[in-house]
């Protein structure tokens, strides 16, 4: 499967969005999507650590043995989340009140392990590098659209930036509060994959099984 | 990589051995770890100074803006210069000079079994009380008091809500309430935020004139009157409820009770 640099990094974007079309990294998507910043910051740090991740790990691929692999690039995962935390607490106080404990949960997205075990194992480190922040951007991209609808309709607000006057604040838009707990996320990222396989129906998984219709003796 | 001509026959030959033998898979085992662990640590010991510097700054913030002098574009740690730290023994409602009011502890020191208590009647859920506990004062140019800031924590619904209540100088009218630590639910409990029900709190008196301690948060307003009675959060029953009884624990006899009769009587 020969990729041009340029496919490898768009491709995950939207034909191979690592959450509607593999539906991996769900459980981050939920919990941080309630405001458009957070949900920014969020996808920046994924997508840092799912890029370097993956370089390193690819520069190490002949190294690594095959018996300890998976703990290797957990140690190499978790370093760089560690690192990310850090920054973050350092630099972005506030955000990083708010995403708390799912910045450390960076560590058991499947994203990350699943671009190192898939792909870094066995590319060059610039290609790798390259599928990780394509993929950790797929994953940011889906963040944000999530995000979109889940601050607009739940505070009725972007980025912070009041848009509907929500009737707790003398306005007049009376918020949908089921849009600010997480399981609100599983209906709209449900949506957009349905929206997305209606529109490239190529996404749509084959049935594994099938009922047959058997002639009656 | 840096070889050097004299040990390259050793990597080379490292570098060529399958990666499976049990040599190197120890080998890079323990390289990794050790790597890994350094830029770990050295990364977390330079960045924590800035790290202590953002957490002093929020509860400055914090502190700044229950008492109402809080103006984001000056200088935090300039403006928080005003108030006054003191170091408050809760039983005798007294200020203490053993520890340092600028680097003493609240939390370590709710911890520690010397400093603190068990509580057998807790309604606000904490556990272990601190015997002491860090208030602010803020002064008026004159030198006589203007508020005092008083520390208090209680648990609401899925978290222990950490906060400030900012008290005019006759030790009974409420300037504010604000809690900067929480994990209530986003858009019910954790409407504790809301600058519009913060500011219900504003003016609210703790006792009556019998000295009986009538402040409460419910849904109905109380006998006692309306100056006594914060509105309950809609939908969040139990954090308005965990914010009645960290109040009135706070307020109370195992609270700052003491403190306030000796603010009233002009003590402090």
């Amino acid at each position: 499967m020969a990729q041009t640099k340029r496919e490898m990094l768009i491709d995950p974007m939207v034909d191979n969005n690592p959450i509607t079309l593999q539906v991996l990294g769900i459980c981050s998507a939920l919990a941080v999507t309630s405001s458009l910043q957070v949900a920014l910051v969020m996808g920046i740090a994924v997508t840092l650590v799912t890029g370097f991740s993956s370089m390193f790990i690819s520069m190490l691929r002949n190294q690594i043995p095959g018996s300890i692999r998976i703990i290797v690039q957990m140690v190499i995962i978790a370093s760089l989340v560690i690192m990310v935390d850090q920054f973050l607490k350092a630099y972005a106080f506030d955000i990083s009140k708010t995403l708390s404990v799912f910045v450390g949960l960076i560590i058991t997205n499947c994203i990350v392990m699943g671009r190192a075990e898939a792909f870094a194992m066995k590319n060059p480190p610039i290609d790798s590098f390259i599928d990780g922040v394509g993929n950790g951007l797929g994953y940011t991209i889906l963040l944000l659209v999530v995000g979109f609808f889940r601050e607009l309709f739940g505070a009725g607000s972007l980025f912070g930036v009041t848009i509907l006057e929500t009737v707790n604040n003398g306005g007049w838009y009376v918020p949908n509060g089921m849009l600010l707990l997480p399981p609100s996320a599983f209906f709209v990222i449900g949506l957009i994959i349905w929206g997305v396989r209606a529109w490239k129906p190529e996404q749509v998984e084959e049935r594994e099984y099938k009922i047959q219709s058997v002639e009656a003796h | 990589m840096s070889e050097t001509n004299e040990n390259k026959g050793f990597i080379r030959r490292f570098l060529d051995a399958p990666a499976d033998s049990v040599g190197k898979t120890v080998f890079v085992a323990v390289a990794l770890c050790l790597v890994a662990s350094m830029i770990v640590s050295a990364t977390a010991v330079a960045l924590r100074p800035i790290q202590e510097v953002n957490k002093l700054k929020d509860k400055q913030v914090n502190i700044l803006q229950v008492a109402g002098e809080y103006d984001p574009s000056a200088n935090v740690t300039e403006a928080f210069g005003k108030f006054e730290p003191q170091v408050l023994e809760i039983a005798t409602g007294t200020f203490t000079d053993q520890f340092d009011a600028a680097t003493f502890d609240d939390r370590a020191s709710a911890d520690n079994p010397e400093t603190s208590i068990a509580l057998t009647d807790d309604p606000a859920g904490i556990g272990r009380q601190s015997k002491f506990v860090t208030v602010y004062l803020l002064r008026n140019e004159d030198g006589s008091l203007d508020k005092v800031i008083l520390p208090v924590h209680g648990y609401g619904l899925w978290s222990t809500l950490y906060g400030f209540v900012a008290l005019e100088e006759n030790g009974n009218d409420i300037f504010g309430l604000q809690f900067y630590s929480h994990a209530e639910t986003p858009g019910l409990g954790a409407e504790v935020d809301n600058p519009r029900w913060k500011s219900l709190w504003s003016g609210k008196k703790l006792s009556d004139e019998n000295g009986e301690l009538q402040i409460t948060v419910a849904k109905a307003q109380p006998a006692a009157g309306a100056e006594f009675h914060v509105d309950a959060l809609a939908g969040a029953t139990l954090t308005s409820v965990g914010v009645d009884n960290l109040v009135r624990f706070w307020m109370g006899e195992a609270g700052y009770a003491p403190f306030l009769e000796n603010l009233k009587a002009g003590d402090i």
